[in-house]
C-alpha cells in the first residue's frame, strides 16, 4: 500500500483525522506510562522507607550485589534504547526493513539484559539470598558480621521484587517489539501512519528508566568493599 | 525547528537527527561509568546525592531526546511533571511519619 | 396512559444490531455503558446481601445469627464488594461512559477497544472476588490490614486481593479514556469554560484513578506475595511495617472516596442547573473545586491512620490538610444552593435526590471534620461514628447521586419514561429509610460502641433495632426502581429527545441517540447551562 493509503486505512471513525488520532493516541500512552511510574513508585517508596530506617543493613546487603553484571546491563539497556530510537525514526523515515532491523538488535539487547539477570538470581537463589524461610545471609568477612540480618531480608525482598517487576515489563517490551517488526514487516506503517512503533519505543525506553534508578539504588548504596 | 504547538502538531515534520541520538547514547555510557566510579569512593551521606543526581541527569537526558518530550505537545510535559509531584507527595508525605517517629520517644 | 409501542423505530444505537455477539464485541461507549449497568447492578445487590444479613446479625446484642468469624467475613465481602466493585465504578463507568462522548460532541471515547477491554477486566475481577467469597470468604476487612492479612488470618486473601488487583486496571483504563477524550475529543467550540460541569467531575476523578490506583495495585500484589511465599515487608517479626501497608494502602483509598464522590456531585450540578432553570452560580469555581478536591485528595491519607502508631507530628500534618480538602466541597455545596436560590424549582425526582444528596452529603462531610480533629478522632476511631459519616456521604451522597443520574438520563438512554409518581415515592421511601438506618449510628458510636462486632451490650439494642428497620425501608426504596425501570423498557412513555427542556449537547439528540451520536459535529457557540435562553416549553414528564 502507497503511504497515504496506509494512513488512511488506519485511521479509526470516530477521529476527524490522522493527526487526531496521533495525537490522542500518543496522548494515551503517555497517561499510561504515568500509571506505571506510580505502579513502580509504590516500591520505590517502600525502598525509601526501609532504607531510611535500616541503612547499614541495605549497605550490608547491597554488597553481595554484582556490580559489574549491573553496571553492564545499564549499558545494555542504553544501548537498546539507542537501537530503539533509530529503529522508531527509520518508521518515520518510512523504512521498515532498516527499523526492523535496528528492532531486532534491540530485541538482542534486551534478551541480553535477562540472560544477564537470570544469572544474577541464580547467584542470589543458590547463595540463599531469597527471602523466606530458606533466608540465610552472611557478609562474608569474619571482622565484620551482619549487623542486622532481619532487615536485610527486608532488603532482599524490596530487590527482587522491584527487579523481578522490572524484568516482568521487560519480557512484555520484547513482546511488543516482536509484535511492531511482524507488523512493520507486513506493511502496516509508513510515513504517515507509525505510532503503535513511537508507542512501543515510549514504553521500552520507560523500562530503561526505571533500571537507570534501580541500578544505583540497589547496587550502589555505598562504597563497594571489594571487588563485584 | 518551531517547537510544536498543540494546533500545528505534526510528528513527521520532525526527524531527530542520528548524531543527536548517539550523543545522547554516549553522554548515558559516560554518566553509567561515573556513577560507577562514584560508587567506588567514601562519600559518606553524599554517596547517595550524587548516584541519584546523576541517575536523573540520565533519566532527563532519556525523557526528553529519546522519548521525544523535547518536541512533544506541552500537555505531555504536564504529565511528566505530575507524575513527579505525585511520587513526591507519596515519598515526601510517608517520610513525615517515619523521620519523626523518634521524637515522639523522647517525650515521657 | 403508557402502551407497549410497536411503531417502526428510527435507528438508534439499541436496535442497530442483534444479538449477543453485538453487545459482547460492541465498541459503542453506549452500549457498553449498559454492559457496566448491568454488572454494577449486580454487585450492587450481592453487597447489599452481605449488608442485609449484617443488620439481621446486629438486631440481638448476642452474636447468635452467625458466628465472630463469619460476621467478619460478612463485613469483609460488604465493603469489598460495594467499594471496589460498586461505588467506584458505578457513575463513570455507566453514565460517564454513556454520556462524556455526548456531553463534548464526540462520536465515541478516544480508545474504544479499551473502553471494551475495561469492562471484561472489570467482569474478570469481579468474578474472581466472587469466587473467593463463595469458596471460604474473607475476613480481614476491606482494609486487609497487615500482618492479619499477609499472615494470621486463613481466609481467601490472595483471591480477593488478585480480584481487586485486576478490577483495578478497568479503573485505571477508564479513566485514561476520559481524561485522553476530555482533551483530545471535544467538539469545535466547547473549550474548557463551556464543558459541562459532569465532565470536569468525571475528568478529576479520572485523574485520582489514573494516579491512585497503581500504588494499591503494587501493595496488593505485595501482600499477596507476602502471603504466598513469608516475605516479610510487611510482617514485624520478619522486619517489616505494618504501617507502611497502611500508608500505601491509604495513599489510594482515600482518594478512593473521591473517585466514588467527584462523578456523583457532577450529576448533582447537572440536576440541579436544570431543575432550577438557571446556570450554575460560579461555574469556575465548581470546575476549579474538582480538581482541587482531586489534588488535596492526595494530601490527606493518614487521617485513617492517627490511632495506628504513627508520629504525632505527622498525624498534626495530616489533621492540618485533612480539614483543608472540606473547603472545595463547601463550595460547592454553596454554590449548588446558590444556583436553586431565585431559580424555578421543579421537584422532579432526579431533583429529589438531588435534594436528599445536599443535605446529607454535608452531614456526611461535616462529620468527617469531626474525624479529622485528632482529640475527637481518638475517641470515635473504630466506632460505629466512622461508619455512620462515611455511609452518609457514601449512600445518602452517592447512592443519591446515582439515583439522581440514572432518573435524569435514563429517558435518553433508554427512550422511555419512567412512572414518576413510583419513582418520587422510591425517593421518599430511600430518604426516610436511610436516615432511619444510619443516623442512630452516629448515637451508639459517640457512646463508644465499636464497629466489626458481632455482639454488643445490651443498651445499644434499640438504636440497632431502629437501624435495621431503616434498612428494611431502605431495601424497598431501592426494590422499586429495580422494578419500574424495567417495566419502563417495555411500557414506559416514548420519551423526546428533551423530556426536562435541559441545556447541554446530550439533550439534542434523539432519545435514546443514534450509534454515531451527532449526524454532524456539532460547533458550539453557548455558554454552558444558557437557560436564560432556553425557551420555556412545556416540560414532558410522564405520569
Amino acid at each position: 500500500m502507497g503511504d497515504i493509503q496506509v494512513a488512511e486505512h488506519a485511521l479509526q471513525h470516530h477521529f476527524a483525522d490522522m493527526e487526531q488520532q496521533q495525537e490522542t493516541s500518543t496522548f494515551g500512552m503517555w497517561m499510561f506510562l504515568l500509571t506505571e511510574i506510580m505502579f513502580f513508585g509504590g516500591l520505590f517508596c517502600a525502598y525509601l522507607v526501609y532504607r531510611a530506617s535500616y541503612y547499614q543493613a541495605f549497605v550490608e546487603g547491597s554488597q553481595k550485589m554484582n556490580i559489574w553484571l549491573g553496571a553492564t546491563n545499564t549499558a545494555v539497556l542504553i544501548c537498546s534504547s539507542l537501537s530503539m530510537a533509530l529503529g522508531v525514526r527509520a518508521a518515520q523515515m518510512g523504512k521498515p526493513k532498516l527499523m526492523a532491523v535496528l528492532l531486532l538488535i534491540t530485541i538482542v539487547f534486551g534478551c541480553g539484559f535477562l540472560g544477564i539477570k537470570a544469572v544474577e538470581y541464580h547467584e542470589h537463589w543458590v547463595n540463599h539470598e531469597f527471602p523466606g524461610p530458606a533466608f540465610h545471609f552472611e557478609t562474608g568477612d569474619p571482622a565484620h558480621p551482619a549487623t542486622d540480618p532481619v532487615h536485610t531480608e527486608i532488603y532482599f525482598s524490596l530487590y527482587w521484587a522491584m527487579t523481578g517487576l522490572h524484568a516482568l515489563h521487560m519480557i512484555i517490551g520484547v513482546g511488543l517489539v516482536t509484535w511492531i517488526i511482524i507488523a512493520g514487516l507486513g506493511g502496516a506503517y509508513s510515513r504517515s501512519y507509525f505510532t503503535p512503533v513511537e508507542n512501543v519505543g515510549l514504553y521500552w525506553h520507560f523500562v530503561d528508566l526505571v533500571w537507570i534508578y534501580l541500578f544505583p539504588l540497589l547496587y550502589l548504596i555505598s562504597k563497594k568493599h571489594g571487588g563485584g | 525547528m518551531a517547537k510544536p504547538t498543540e494546533e500545528h502538531f505534526d510528528p513527521m515534520s520532525h526527524v531527530v537527527p542520528v548524531s543527536l541520538y548517539v550523543t545522547i547514547w554516549a553522554a548515558l555510557m559516560v554518566f553509567t561509568a561515573l556513577t560507577v566510579f562514584a560508587a567506588t569512593v567514601e562519600l559518606h551521606v553524599f554517596n547517595i546525592v550524587v548516584a541519584l543526581l546523576i541517575a536523573t541527569i540520565k533519566g532527563t537526558l532519556v525523557v526528553l531526546f529519546f522519548m521525544h518530550l523535547r518536541y512533544s505537545t506541552k500537555l505531555t510535559m504536564v504529565t511528566v511533571v505530575a507524575a513527579i509531584f505525585f511520587l513526591i507527595i507519596m515519598f515526601s508525605l510517608s517520610m513525615t511519619d517515619y523521620l519523626t517517629r523518634a521524637w515522639s520517644t523522647s517525650i515521657r | 396512559m403508557a402502551t407497549a409501542v410497536q411503531a417502526v423505530e428510527r435507528e438508534n444505537y439499541l436496535n442497530s444490531n442483534y444479538g449477543i455477539k453485538s453487545w459482547l464485541l460492541t465498541t459503542d461507549h453506549k452500549r457498553i455503558a449498559l454492559l457496566y449497568l448491568v454488572s454494577i447492578t449486580a454487585m450492587f445487590w450481592i453487597g447489599g446481601f452481605f449488608a442485609m444479613l449484617i443488620r439481621l446479625e446486629l438486631l440481638t446484642p448476642a452474636g447468635d445469627m452467625v458466628s465472630s468469624d463469619t460476621y467478619n467475613k460478612l463485613f469483609t465481602m460488604h465493603g469489598i464488594i460495594m467499594v471496589f466493585f460498586f461505588l467506584i465504578p458505578s457513575v463513570p463507568a455507566t453514565l460517564g461512559n454513556f454520556l462524556i462522548p455526548l456531553m463534548v460532541g464526540a462520536k465515541d471515547l478516544a480508545f474504544p477497544r479499551v473502553n471494551l477491554l475495561s469492562w471484561y477486566i472489570y467482569t474478570a475481577g469481579a468474578i474472581t472476588a466472587l469466587t473467593a467469597m463463595v469458596t471460604g470468604g474473607v475476613d480481614t476487612g476491606w482494609t486487609f490490614y497487615t500482618p492479619f492479612s499477609t499472615t494470621y488470618s486463613n481466609t481467601h486473601v490472595i483471591g480477593a486481593a488478585v480480584g481487586i488487583f485486576i478490577t483495578g486496571f478497568s479503573s485505571i483504563l477508564t479513566g485514561l479514556n476520559f481524561i485522553v477524550t476530555i482533551h483530545r475529543m471535544r467538539a469545535p467550540g466547547m473549550t474548557w469554560r463551556r464543558l459541562p460541569l459532569f465532565c470536569w467531575s468525571n475528568y478529576a476523578a479520572a485523574l485520582i484513578m489514573v494516579l491512585g490506583t497503581p500504588v494499591i495495585a503494587i501493595t496488593l500484589l505485595l501482600v499477596a506475595l507476602e502471603r504466598a511465599f513469608n516475605i516479610g515487608i510487611f510482617n514485624p517479626q520478619l522486619g517489616g511495617d505494618p504501617i507502611l501497608f497502611q500508608h500505601l494502602f491509604w495513599f489510594y483509598s482515600h482518594p478512593a472516596v473521591y473517585i466514588m464522590i467527584l462523578p456523583g456531585m457532577g450529576v448533582i450540578s447537572e440536576v440541579v442547573t436544570c431543575f432550577s432553570r438557571k446556570r450554575v452560580f460560579g461555574y469556575e469555581f465548581v470546575a476549579l473545586a474538582s480538581i482541587a478536591i482531586a489534588v488535596l485528595g492526595f494530601l490527606v491519607w493518614a487521617h485513617h491512620m492517627f490511632v495506628a502508631g504513627i508520629s504525632v507530628y505527622a498525624a498534626l500534618v495530616f489533621s492540618l490538610l485533612s480539614y483543608l480538602v472540606a473547603i472545595p466541597s463547601a463550595v460547592k455545596v454553596f454554590n449548588w444552593t446558590a444556583t436553586m436560590y431565585k431559580g424555578a424549582i421543579r421537584y422532579d425526582t432526579p431533583m429529589l435526590y438531588a435534594f436528599g444528596f445536599i443535605g446529607l452529603f454535608t452531614v456526611g462531610g461535616l462529620t468527617g471534620v469531626f474525624l479529622a480533629s485528632l482529640g475527637v478522632d481518638v475517641h470515635v476511631h473504630d466506632t460505629y461514628f466512622v461508619v455512620a459519616h462515611f455511609h452518609y456521604v457514601m449512600v445518602g451522597g452517592m447512592v443519591m447521586a446515582y439515583m439522581a443520574g440514572l432518573h435524569f438520563w435514563w429517558p435518553k438512554i433508554t427512550g422511555r419514561m419512567y412512572p414518576e409518581a413510583w419513582a418520587k415515592l422510591s425517593a421518599l421511601l430511600v430518604f426516610v429509610g436511610f436516615n432511619t438506618t444510619f443516623f442512630p449510628l452516629f448515637i451508639v458510636g459517640y457512646m463508644g460502641l465499636p464497629r466489626r462486632y458481632h455482639a454488643y451490650p445490651p443498651e445499644f439494642q434499640v438504636l440497632n433495632v431502629l437501624s435495621t428497620a431503616g434498612a428494611s425501608i431502605l431495601a424497598v426504596g431501592y426494590v422499586l426502581p429495580m422494578i419500574y425501570f424495567l417495566w419502563s423498557l417495555r411500557y414506559g412513555e416514548p420519551a423526546p429527545p428533551n423530556p426536562y427542556n435541559a441545556v447541554g449537547l446530550e439533550w439534542m439528540t434523539p432519545s435514546p441517540p443514534p450509534t454515531h451520536n451527532f449526524d454532524e459535529t456539532p460547533i458550539v457557540t453557548w455558554e454552558a447551562y444558557d437557560y436564560e435562553h432556553q425557551p420555556q416549553e412545556e416540560v414532558t414528564v410522564g405520569h
